[in-house]
């Protein structure tokens, strides 16, 4: 225990430490704050934090699923599954977020309800919400990034193993889930934490298209009372800590996944 | 020595002083358009009936004063950083807003009005809206109107500017779109607006949510200018420029009771 | 040939909507081209240099050095950038005034360009930071001794041994640091700055056209995206001369 304290020790670090604190009772002290109580009792606070957590989490688990496609397609595909692949990642990673966004849901969103047939949908109960534009746009955006990544881990694999594979008469499929993927997926995995953390930085964007997610619950406070700097910067003390909780939870499971590879 | 030093202070004082007194006051607006009240043409110049209000009462007091445009997302932290000295903006007066800001005497009062779709066969009462989705600007009078009568039945979608909420009604995303009537009726009278919705009408006038009006916002510490302003809003009601420059506009008074 | 082609900008037809002069949307839509492209040059080459006093910071200065450098660079990524802009677009201005009034001078307005280059700079600068860091570090050690044993002073060791070697490394990294910078240009539009993605949709939102548009707006940032693509490829392969080139993804 005291071990692990003794790097925080040295004097410069107790000084910077002693200034952390002081920046903090000094924040905590003479800004003001008399607004959070309204905000976390109307539930505002938490109901933002929540819709930006479930965002991150699907636009992740659903960018990963089509990441593995858009990888496979590049990596082994023919050219005709190959080049749009190819094109899809290139645009994504080629175009602002915001712009994705803003085409998804101001320039797509509003040729829908010219269309009779959806209007009168199931789907149109869903088409005329914003969260869905979002969760597309980060779903593709991420999905896009992760598309490269996988591509190039993909074809990272000796090829060695996968003739080996198909020489134990393997089928294609079972040397796709058995051998290649999780060989992919670990070599992935070291950069996949940074990726989620630009995820969790790409969130905020939603609120541009009326989702209400912790920046635009953020927003909503400045406009209510004018106050501008404390939600901005509570805001940022919030996404510290998730970006810290990513960061921890890749660290254990990257410990979990045995690191030798082939 | 110290005769002379204190010479050379005073006069330093004094050409500061008239620096700051013939310096031009900057008047911020959202650089939104807002019909009819601030509106920029394609050149950059801005009309409206605000930015004739403005100009009217700043020749009252002798003052020099020119519009900056700024984003409304970023115009009170202009305000306070000193990139503008006060905000003409459609800013609805509010006690939240008043710890943070002072305000000016309110200089027009606006109904809330509504509006739907053109087939739409709504009608506006909070029991014929219950269960249907009303858009509204975040953090204006209408809101506050909106929440109190229609928030308990209907769900309220919240935008940044009013654009986006007419937008969003022509696309068919919400049911109704409650904001004030005049930019309402701009809004529908356009040729947009005529495609796609109509007017239901003026909503119940409530001064609870409503009462207070919209006003001019200064740093707190300027009370200086914000004391010119109310003198000359109150000249120009007294001397008739005020119904002179409405009637350009409106064919009715918009100040209220 | 030509003329059919300018034919088609004409109003009326098929892109009149981009006519140089309005009611086409031409000359706006390239000015929000230009500010961006001056503020991505602006902010790369500010990141470059806090980037550059970074990474030599963070490795060769003392522990409070170090320490404060990385107190920079892990907030800044910890953060999304938008937050950060909102909060540095407003509070660079506030500060340096309040530091002016206070020593009895008068406040002044700052120009919007200025602070948004600035606010933008501050953040590539921690990537930088770390891309620098990560290449110099890749350097092997012992070329610098065997050039040191060699005499060579330290100047022409940096010159001939440590830069070009660790711009090989630096270099796939500096090339996508460039182009998030581009792309991270979009987020001002937020503060209502008037670069190619506002502009985009202030011409969308007047002419109902958001499809058109926003097609243009995307096939302008490809267009710098693949170009600096290929300047940053061609650089790449010529800072790798003689040794193995490794392709990596190019757009």
């Amino acid at each position: 225990m005291m071990d692990a304290l003794r790097p925080l020790m040295k004097p410069h670090r107790l000084i910077l430490m002693a200034l952390a604190v002081a920046l903090v009772w000094w924040c905590a002290v003479s800004l003001n704050w008399a607004w959070l109580p309204d905000y976390w009792n109307n539930g505002l606070i938490l109901q933002g934090l929540w819709t930006t957590i479930w965002m991150l989490v699907a636009s992740w688990a659903l960018g990963l699923f089509f990441a593995i496609w858009l990888g496979l397609a590049q990596a082994a595909g023919p050219w005709f599954v190959a080049l749009p692949a190819k094109g899809f990642c290139s645009v994504i990673r080629g175009t602002p977020l915001l712009l994705q966004m803003w085409f998804l849901y101001y320039g797509l969103g509003s040729l829908f309800p010219y269309i009779p047939w959806i209007r009168h949908s199931w789907a149109w109960v869903y088409l005329r919400e914003a969260w869905p534009y979002g969760l597309l746009a980060l779903t593709f955006s991420f999905a896009g990034y992760e598309g490269e990544v996988m591509r190039g881990a993909l074809k990272g694999v000796p090829h060695g193993q996968l003739e080996a594979a198909r020489a134990f008469g393997m089928s294609r499929f079972t040397t796709f889930h058995r051998i290649w993927l999780p060989q992919a997926v670990r070599r992935v995995l070291p950069t996949l934490g940074g990726e989620t953390v630009l995820q969790l930085k790409s969130t905020p964007l939603v609120a541009t298209i009326t989702v209400i997610d912790l920046f635009d619950v953020s927003r909503r406070v400045y406009q209510d009372t004018f106050i501008t700097y404390e939600p901005l910067l509570l805001l940022a003390v919030v996404y510290m800590a998730i970006t810290g909780l990513i960061v921890l939870f890749f660290r254990w499971l990257e410990r979990q996944v045995p690191t030798k590879t082939a | 020595m110290k005769l002379k030093l204190l010479a050379l202070a005073a006069i330093a004082a004094a050409s500061l002083a008239n620096v700051a007194s013939a310096a031009a006051i900057k008047v911020g607006v959202a650089a939104e358009p807002y019909p009819p009240f601030t509106v920029p043409d394609s050149a950059g110049h801005w009309s409206g009936w605000e930015v004739d209000l403005m100009n009217a009462i700043c020749k009252d007091q002798k003052l020099d004063c020119v519009i900056t445009p700024v984003a409304w997302d970023g115009i009170i932290p202009a305000l306070n950083a000193g990139q503008i000295d006060m905000i003409m903006s459609s800013m609805s007066i509010t006690a939240k807003r008043e710890k943070v800001v002072a305000f000016s005497n309110k200089y027009y009062v606006t109904p809330a009005a509504i509006a739907v779709a053109k087939d739409s066969k709504l009608g506006m009462t909070p029991k014929d809206l219950a269960g249907k989705v009303i858009g509204v600007q975040v953090a204006t009078t209408n809101e506050a109107y909106a929440k109190k009568f229609f928030g308990k039945t209907s769900t309220l979608k919240e935008y940044q500017t009013q654009d986006q909420v007419n937008q969003d009604l022509a696309a068919g995303r919400i049911d109704a779109d409650v904001a004030d009537q005049f930019t309402l009726a701009d809004f529908i009278n356009s040729k947009d607006g005529k495609a796609c919705c109509k007017m239901l009408g003026a909503l119940p006038y409530d001064a609870e949510t409503l009462g207070t009006g919209i006003g001019a916002a200064f740093r707190k510490s300027d009370t200086k200018l914000r004391e010119e302003f109310n003198k000359g809003l109150a000249d120009i009601r007294k001397s008739g420029e005020y119904d002179k420059i409405t009637k350009k506009y409106f064919n009715f008074d918009i100040y209220g009771g | 040939m030509l003329a059919y082609l300018t034919s088609l900008f004409e109003p009326g037809h098929a892109l009149g909507l981009l006519a140089w002069s309005p009611p086409g949307w031409g000359q706006v839509f390239l000015t929000g081209l230009l500010r961006t492209m001056e503020i991505s040059v602006g902010a790369y080459t500010m990141g470059l240099v806090i980037g550059v006093i970074g990474a030599f910071g963070k490795l060769y200065g003392g522990e409070v050095i170090r320490d404060l450098f990385s107190i920079y660079t892990t907030v800044v990524r910890a953060v999304p950038e938008l937050v950060e802009i909102l909060i540095l677009f407003y509070a660079v201005p506030n500060v340096i005034n309040q530091v002016l009034v206070s020593m009895g001078h008068d406040r002044i307005t700052l120009p919007q360009l200025l602070v948004g280059i600035t606010v933008l700079g501050v953040v590539v600068g921690a990537y930088m930071t770390e891309v620098l860091r990560g290449a110099i570090l890749a350097v092997p050690h012992g070329q610098i001794e065997a050039a040191r044993a060699y005499g060579m002073p330290p100047a022409m060791v940096a010159r001939r041994v440590t830069m070009p070697q660790m711009l090989m490394n630096a270099l796939p990294g500096m090339s996508n640091l460039w182009l998030n910078t581009n792309k991270d240009t979009a987020l001002l539009a937020v503060i209502g700055f008037n670069e190619l993605t506002l502009t985009t949709a202030q011409a969308a939102g007047s002419t109902k056209a958001y499809f058109f548009f926003f097609f243009a707006a995307g096939v302008l940032y490809m267009i710098i995206s693949i170009l600096s693509g290929r300047v940053f490829a061609f650089f790449e392969r010529r800072s790798r001369k003689g040794q193995p080139q490794i392709r990596g993804g190019v757009i």
